[in-house]
């Protein structure tokens, strides 16, 4: 599965997706879930916290292993997806519909600053060796 | 994303493979660096894996553990000695026996199973990390004993009424002049043995749908029994509490049978599964669960020590000194979140850690051995520190599941 070209997406294998209001949805790549295989368990942030860029705000857990997911950019929680406290494993069949939180960016540049797919796709390579 | 605490080691060493390597990358492995060994964690998903042993049968990669032979004259009486468990146990060609092999400090060198197969010939399986201490260790033990038999069988050696030498002061037994009518222990790591299990209620029938030629002699083994049938070398033995085999066999050719066993319809399963099935089956993982800080008393085995009997054996008096203060538990999580080793405890009579924890799939809940505590009683609560929050879970008894079903309510 190839990383959609319309999301930006961070080194920390976050993807962003910008919606028509300005906030952003926020979920894990592909190559996240793989590494991390079958998922159990997450925790995502509650609406309403603010979070600067960078900062731990949501695990994901898989059998083998718990992960911290960042903030893509400072901002606020809107939203946190509560369909995966059911369905974690929504994340390994549809990480790219599987969406763990939405905020809204104090500042819309950051997230056009966050990486393009291609760029992205360079991170995961340069991992692999 | 960070990863917290799974191994994504670079590959700066070279990693150790075994001879099913090429298979499971052919198969579509994910492959990880388990201790120094390029292995298999799981071939897509760690729980279709999980639920395939449970309900069906699968087949492991376990060539990286260790095959030892001890042979010689007074074989058993060396065992006696060299193990926390009693080698007089095992008396039926084949059977086993799952054992602590302690220092004199009495903490844990290593857990193993003992095949009894003549009064000349144990075999011994070890675990991967700890084979060439463990090999050391026997070998180093084997010199004293060839030198000096443990007092029991030195008194019988020794004195021409059989009568008895004072026993129980000193932990080394008494010179005996050397060639006093023994042949020496040797202690041979097979090297040239391949390993591995299939596991699941249908896995003894497709063993047999391989290698016809064992099931006349394997038919009628019970659990922990073994049979040596020529090259093939099979016992009812395992690590995810299913029924099932773990078959020995030359390393040329453990490729063939990996095939032959996936074209019966076995699927391959990673050391993922391995470790939600042993754990959810009770059975403890050397390195986690127990290692050289601690003793097996501490670590749910005092069901394999005997210390009620005569026998001496090593770190027998440092077990009798030391009663233990803590002991291992079973814990399910109440509240959301997934257990992990080394996780705090906080209990009412102090505070413990978890040894391994993991997410359980055939009770699709967290659970986890823990030391903790002697307090600590079956029913009571405690609390987990995940992350920043204190979670609830419950100390069960375990095993948590075996023979396809969960055993907590």
């Amino acid at each position: 599965m190839s990383n959609p070209n319309n999301l930006k997406y961070t080194a920390s294998h976050e993807w962003v997706k910008t919606e028509a209001d300005g906030s952003i949805t926020v979920g894990i790549t592909q190559h996240a879930q793989e590494l991390l295989g079958d998922m159990v368990f997450v925790e995502a942030p509650e609406a309403g916290r603010k979070l600067q860029a960078r900062e731990e705000c949501a695990v994901v857990e898989s059998v083998k292993a718990a992960a911290d997911v960042y903030a893509p950019v400072s901002g606020t929680v809107t939203a946190a997806n509560a369909d995966l406290d059911g369905t974690p494993e929504a994340i390994n069949s549809d990480p790219y519909g599987a969406w763990i939180f939405k905020m809204k960016p104090d500042n819309a540049a950051d997230v056009a600053a966050l990486l393009d797919a291609a760029a992205y796709q360079a991170v995961v390579d340069s991992e692999a060796h | 994303m960070w990863l917290r605490p799974f191994l994504f080691v670079k590959e700066t060493m070279t990693l150790k493979t075994t001879p099913l390597n090429a298979a499971h990358r052919a198969m579509g492995a994910k492959m990880v660096d388990f201790g120094g060994w390029d292995m298999p964690v799981n071939y897509g998903s760690q729980i279709d894996e999980h639920h395939q042993v449970r309900n069906d049968v699968g087949m492991f990669d376990v060539c990286h553990m260790r095959v030892v032979d001890a042979k010689g004259e007074g074989v058993r009486a060396f065992l006696r000695y060299l193990l926390a468990n009693n080698a007089d146990k095992i008396t039926v060609p084949g059977k086993a026996l799952y054992s602590a092999m302690l220092r004199p400090d009495g903490h844990v060198i290593d857990d193993l199973i003992i095949y009894f197969m003549t009064e000349q010939w144990f075999r011994i399986v070890v675990n991967a990390g700890t084979a060439d201490k463990d090999i050391a260790w026997m070998k180093q033990q084997a010199q004293g004993f060839n030198r000096h038999l443990p007092k029991e069988d030195a008194a019988v050696a020794l004195s021409p009424s059989g009568g008895k030498l004072d026993r129980g002061q000193a932990p080394h037994p008494s010179p005996l002049p050397e060639g006093e009518g023994t042949k020496p222990i040797t202690i041979t790591s097979r090297d040239d043995l391949a390993m591995v299990a299939i596991q699941g209620p249908n896995a003894r029938a497709k063993v047999w749908q391989v290698l016809p030629q064992t099931k006349a002699a394997t038919e009628n083994l019970v659990n922990f029994q073994a049979a040596d049938c020529g090259e093939y070398f099979v016992a009812r033995t395992g690590y995810t509490g299913e029924d099932g085999f773990e078959v020995m066999l030359p390393k040329e050719q453990v490729e063939k049978f990996w095939y032959d066993l996936s074209k019966v319809g076995v699927k391959p399963i990673g050391l993922g599964a391995r470790d939600t099935l042993r754990l959810e089956a009770g059975m403890n993982l050397y390195g986690q669960d127990m290692d050289e800080t601690v003793g097996p008393l501490e670590s749910g085995l005092a069901w394999t020590v005997d210390l009620k009997s005569e026998r001496d054996f090593i770190g027998k008096a440092a077990l009798l000194a030391n009663p233990p203060s803590s002991k291992l538990a079973g814990l399910v999580l109440l509240d959301r979140g997934v257990l992990r080793g080394h996780q705090k405890v906080k209990t009412a009579h102090g505070d413990g850690e978890i040894t391994s924890g993991t997410f359980s799939p055939t009770l699709e809940k967290s659970i986890a051995l823990a030391r903790v505590p002697n307090g600590v009683q079956i029913g009571d609560t405690v609390q987990v520190e995940i992350r920043d929050k204190l979670l609830n879970a419950k100390v069960v008894k375990y095993p948590f599941a075996r023979n396809g079903k969960g055993l907590i309510s």
